[in-house]
């Protein structure tokens, strides 16, 4: 079920519940069914492709977007706490997406509004609709998500996106997992003792040309400076591993790459050229799965 | 060498609260946690003494003192095999064991700076799932961090 839920993590969404979605959102269409229905966005960190592909989600729906952001919601954030926030969009609203720099402030915005809350980012914790989208762009682009070998690069530690990534494709069954990424940003200790309870097989390294010619789908993700408690470790790792046409002509064949964007110096240009590049067409799902997630969640049909 | 008698270190209270069963070098935990360790209260500390069951232990004893249950399953943070011993006209009329809930409200903070429930003038309470009783490890309902039983006495040693 999904009516009225709140969307604050990956891992409380069960393989048929994404299945459910996935289905949804290859067969949505622009209409009305969520005509009246209000979105409202509280973006407290800045975001471009997350607030706009659901401002255009529910446009395409038949709805309307309110919304916080960039200096408003940096003022309003010194102003009032953000359980207050949180009850005036609860109030003008149907939906609301928040994204915030703190782990567990979209729990916290479910707990205050009566309205469901989804999570667009809290901090390095979760995001969970990024994950949504890349299980579907594998889901579209691969066809099956069952039984393959997977790399994930990259900032493992604190990129919310990765560690989402790695715990909604665990969820289907992967053959392998690889981590790759300079020690420093392994995943941490919670993400590595979920993994072995899943049981799905891991292997942690930071060699990214070994495990080119091994996997069907790579996942890697840009270092965000601002997540470092301290931005000297920052440095040490900035420019650590970046992908060069060299590194995926190894790539077997039908092997994609993904990409949660904005990418930076991770990903050679020329790479946007190849065939295994499928990072822009992965951006392109995000409206008709979040189209398909609002729609289940407000109860349009 | 450490006493092997009980009976030459402790002496009978008349009315109050015997913890016993505390783990080596948990007793000063014990009364930070409990909050017994003002001007209010007379505490008897036993600490290093012989067991049957752990080899080695420590006591404590509150006098004029019945802890209540909130107080008793904080005790477990730091000692959770502990037995409470409740004491009236020398003799013990109650004798419980301590439990700690599955879930943990409001007695522990998250260690880690950029979790929800650290941010001031929130409506939120610090909430933890016990993973593990002994050692104890407890995960953040908020922001997922696990909490060791170092890092509870920490805060209470702070
Ligand atoms: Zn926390």
């Amino acid at each position: 079920m999904f009516k009225g839920r709140d969307v604050l993590s990956i891992l409380d969404f069960s393989t048929s519940d994404l299945e459910r979605l996935f289905r949804k959102a290859s067969t949505i269409r622009p209409g009305n069914v969520l005509k009246g229905k209000i979105l409202a966005t509280a973006f407290f960190e800045p975001s471009t492709r997350t607030r706009l592909s659901f401002e255009t989600a529910i446009l395409k729906l038949g709805g309307s977007v309110i919304g916080v952001g960039g200096e408003e919601a940096t003022s309003l954030a010194k102003g009032e706490n953000l359980a207050d926030t949180v009850r005036m969009l609860d109030a003008y609203a149907d939906v609301i997406v928040i994204r915030h720099p703190l782990e567990g402030a979209a729990k916290l915005a479910a707990e205050v509004a009566e309205v469901p809350v989804i999570n667009g980012g809290d901090g390095k914790q979760h995001h969970p609709t990024q994950a949504m989208v890349d299980l579907y762009t594998i889901r579209k682009e691969v066809g099956r998500i069952e039984g393959l070998r997977v790399a994930a690069v990259g900032d493992l530690r604190y990129g919310r996106a990765a560690t989402s990534f790695l715990y909604g494709i665990c969820k289907f069954g992967v053959e392998k997992l690889f981590l790759v990424s300079p020690s420093p940003l392994r995943p941490r200790e919670e993400v590595l003792e979920f993994l072995k309870a899943s049981g799905v097989e891991y292997e942690l390294t930071s060699d990214l040309e070994k495990v080119m010619g091994e996997v069907e789908v790579l996942y890697i993700t840009r270092i965000q400076k601002e997540r470092f408690p301290d931005p000297s470790e920052f440095e040490k790792v900035r420019g650590s591993y970046r992908l060069t046409p060299e590194l995926v002509e190894k790539m077997k064949e039908g092997a994609i790459i993904l990409h949660p964007l904005p990418k930076v110096e991770e990903i050679d240009l020329r790479v946007d050229e190849s065939r295994h590049a499928r990072y822009f067409q992965q951006a392109t799902y995000a409206v008709p799965v979040r189209m398909a997630l609002l729609s289940l969640l407000l109860g349009g049909r | 060498m450490p006493g092997n008698s009980q009976e030459l270190v402790v002496r009978k209270i008349e009315r109050g609260t015997v913890i016993d069963h505390i783990p080596v070098g948990q007793a000063l935990n014990v009364i930070k946690i409990l909050g017994v360790g003002g001007e209010k209260h007379t505490v008897a500390v036993v600490m290093n003494v012989a067991s049957k069951k752990y080899g080695r232990k420590d006591i404590v004893k509150v006098e004029g003192k019945e802890l209540s249950t909130v107080e008793v399953n904080r005790i477990a943070l730091v000692a959770p095999e502990a037995t409470i011993n409740v004491i009236q006209d020398y003799k013990v009329v109650r004798k419980n064991r301590v439990k700690l809930p599955e879930r943990i409200q409001g007695i522990v903070r998250c260690t880690n700076p950029s979790c929800i429930t650290n941010k001031p003038r929130e409506p939120v309470t610090p909430t933890f799932r016990v993973l593990s009783r002994s050692p104890l490890l407890l995960l953040c309902e908020y922001c997922g961090s696990r909490i060791s039983q170092e890092d509870v006495v920490k805060q209470y040693a702070g």
